[in-house]
């Protein structure tokens, strides 16, 4: 994908950053480096790796079934903007 | 045009698990809110689900008990979507790699046998619960309920009648009970289904747009929920229209179904494996471990009632409706080991009728299968008739005698005479005071018998082998 120097002033403008003619050549040489690192790992073959959930290749810890935690609705709830009846109270909804 | 009606059942069952699948908090019903809601239930920042092994655990229960594949790795995701009850912004869920892929549940319908595939079932946590009632314009919030374990049981569309998905709710719900996953509790909602409904013209093989009724709560609602839908969807397709997919809700009240939302794409909800849960490995050796807890099921405890003890195939499948039942059966049996049938029609007859009427479990039948043997025992050795054993088990029920069945037959006079000698001389008496009607007998008429044998009963009281009288009466007739 290629990038031009005005691409990089209207992403600029739509996030609200201010920058010079250097500024936008300087970030399209960035960006355009990103793009091409992109560009190589898409040109791998991985059409016999299996996917991967999860970045690490550990498994899941279990716990096991036990009822640990004690009522805490009291401090809990000291920090919830309204509540009636020991209920946490939102806008209504309703479908 | 003939319609077809294609049925699919989703079936959220409560894990039994006594804790939240991701969290130490308690899973009792009925406690006040938020008391059993801690900061992982809550969302509060920071925090990180760790799996409840006993959840898993259930799920592989009722994986092994249907034949399917148990998955490993299994993989948890995300499940995006924004409700006040859902505090994370996103339901733990699965979605490719569930625990439970596959498998069959056999029901059986008006007789005949039929198999309806799993698709899958997965683990996942339920949301908190949302109160509209006035708190001033404003909803509240009670979060006792998120986080705690669902599996949720999918069927392939492989049901043809709502009577067909009733038996198949039905079935699972004895199965989930019988292996001990779920307690099954509808009004408690431990035991939920959404039914996918279509229809089709007769012969034909494409399915036609299906719509979801969510959360039926009882059998019967399933029922109604399904013919009510399956009516509406003929009648627009008959008149030109055309079916639009959509989630809709069931309104007991006006027995009909009404749109709730236009039906959202897997694609909505933005699945995406969740990063706070690693992948869940489960060893074969685990697998084994459970597969030895699990209790004969009810599909080969029905085979073995019908092949060793001869039972019919209705009685085998009432009888193993539940596993107390089934258990109660088998400890009768095992006192009176050559009466099956006597066996099976005492506790699907009287002891159920009982506890119907009286609304009480199984568990709490007052008569324990040893005392229930003593009684039947008493009508196969011809101690008593049918009829005087239902007296003793009325005592028995009453808990009078210490339920000592011995006792009770004495107390009541309720032995019954089989003294051939004895029998021979009242029916000697009986003859001599009604010459008419033996008369009328040898003359053809075959209906003086049965008013002869009415007498000798009643001069005992009832109390006189019924088959014994009648071989002896036959005998001095036509001897």
């Amino acid at each position: 994908m290629t990038l031009s120097v005005s691409d990089v002033k209207r992403i600029a403008d739509l996030a609200y950053i201010e920058i010079d003619e250097d500024q936008a050549k300087e970030t399209l040489n960035q960006l355009s480096g990103i793009f091409n690192l992109i560009e190589t790992m898409q040109a791998v073959d991985t059409s016999t790796v299996e996917p991967m959930s999860h970045a690490q290749s550990v498994a899941q810890r279990l716990r096991d079934d036990e009822v640990t935690e004690t009522d805490q609705r009291e401090l809990y709830q000291s920090i919830a903007p309204q509540v009636e009846a020991g209920l946490y109270l939102v806008p209504q909804v309703i479908e | 045009m003939q319609w077809e009606i294609v049925i699919g059942l989703e079936v959220h069952a409560q894990l039994s698990t006594q804790s939240k699948i991701f969290s130490g908090s308690s899973t009792a019903y009925g406690a006040a809110p938020n008391t059993q809601a801690n900061v992982i239930d809550l969302a509060l920042p920071g925090v990180l689900p760790v799996l409840n092994k006993g959840a898993v655990e259930r799920a592989i229960k009722l994986g092994l008990s249907v034949g399917a594949k148990i998955n490993s790795p299994s993989i948890f995701a995300r499940k995006n979507y924004f409700y006040p009850d859902l505090p994370k912004g996103y339901q733990i869920s699965q979605y490719e790699l569930p625990v439970v892929q596959g498998g069959n549940i056999q029901i059986q319908v008006d007789g005949t046998e039929k198999n309806v595939r799993l698709t899958r079932a997965h683990l996942e946590e339920d949301a908190g619960k949302s109160l509209h009632e006035d708190f001033h314009g404003m909803s509240g919030i009670d979060l006792n309920r998120a986080g705690t374990p669902l599996l949720e049981i999918v069927s392939e569309p492989d049901m043809r009648s709502s009577a067909e998905a009733v038996t198949y709710a039905k079935t699972l719900h004895a199965l989930v009970r019988w292996i001990g996953i779920c307690d099954g509790n509808m009004q408690e909602g431990s035991f939920r289904c959404d039914a996918n409904v279509s229809v089709r013209p007769r012969g034909t093989e494409k399915l036609g747009t299906r719509c979801e009724i969510k959360n039926l709560n009882s059998f019967r609602f399933l029922e109604k929920a399904i013919d009510y839908e399956a009516r509406r969807q003929i009648e627009i397709l008959e008149d030109g229209g055309s079916i639009r997919q959509e989630t809709r809700l069931y309104d007991a009240n006006k027995d009909e179904t009404r749109t709730m939302r236009t039906k959202e794409d897997a694609n909505d909800y933005r699945y995406f494996p969740d990063p706070d849960l690693l992948p869940l490995e489960i060893p074969q050796s685990w697998i084994d471990q459970i597969k030895q807890t699990l209790p004969e099921l009810p599909q080969a405890r029905r085979d073995r009632y019908v092949s060793a003890f001869a039972l019919s195939a209705y009685d085998a499948s009432v009888l193993t409706s539940s596993r107390e039942m089934a258990d109660y059966f088998d400890a009768t049996l095992k006192q009176l080991p050559a009466q099956a049938k006597l066996c099976a029609n005492w506790i699907m007859g009287e002891i159920s009728g009982q506890l119907n009427k009286e609304g009480i479990e199984m568990t709490a039948c007052p008569i324990t299968p040893a005392q229930l043997a003593a009684l039947l025992t008493r009508i196969s050795d011809g101690t008593i008739s049918g009829k005087a054993a239902k007296t003793v088990f009325e005592s028995m029920w009453n808990g009078e005698l210490d339920k000592n069945v011995d006792a009770i037959i004495a107390a009541k006079g309720l032995k019954q005479i089989s003294d051939d000698s004895a029998i021979e001389k009242l029916v000697d008496q009986v003859l001599a005071a009604n010459a008419q009607q033996v008369a009328d007998y040898r003359n053809g008429k075959e209906k003086a018998f049965n008013s002869l044998i009415g007498q000798i009963m009643k001069a005992t009281q009832g109390k006189a082998n019924p088959a014994q009288v009648n071989a002896i009466l036959k005998k001095k007739l036509d001897g």
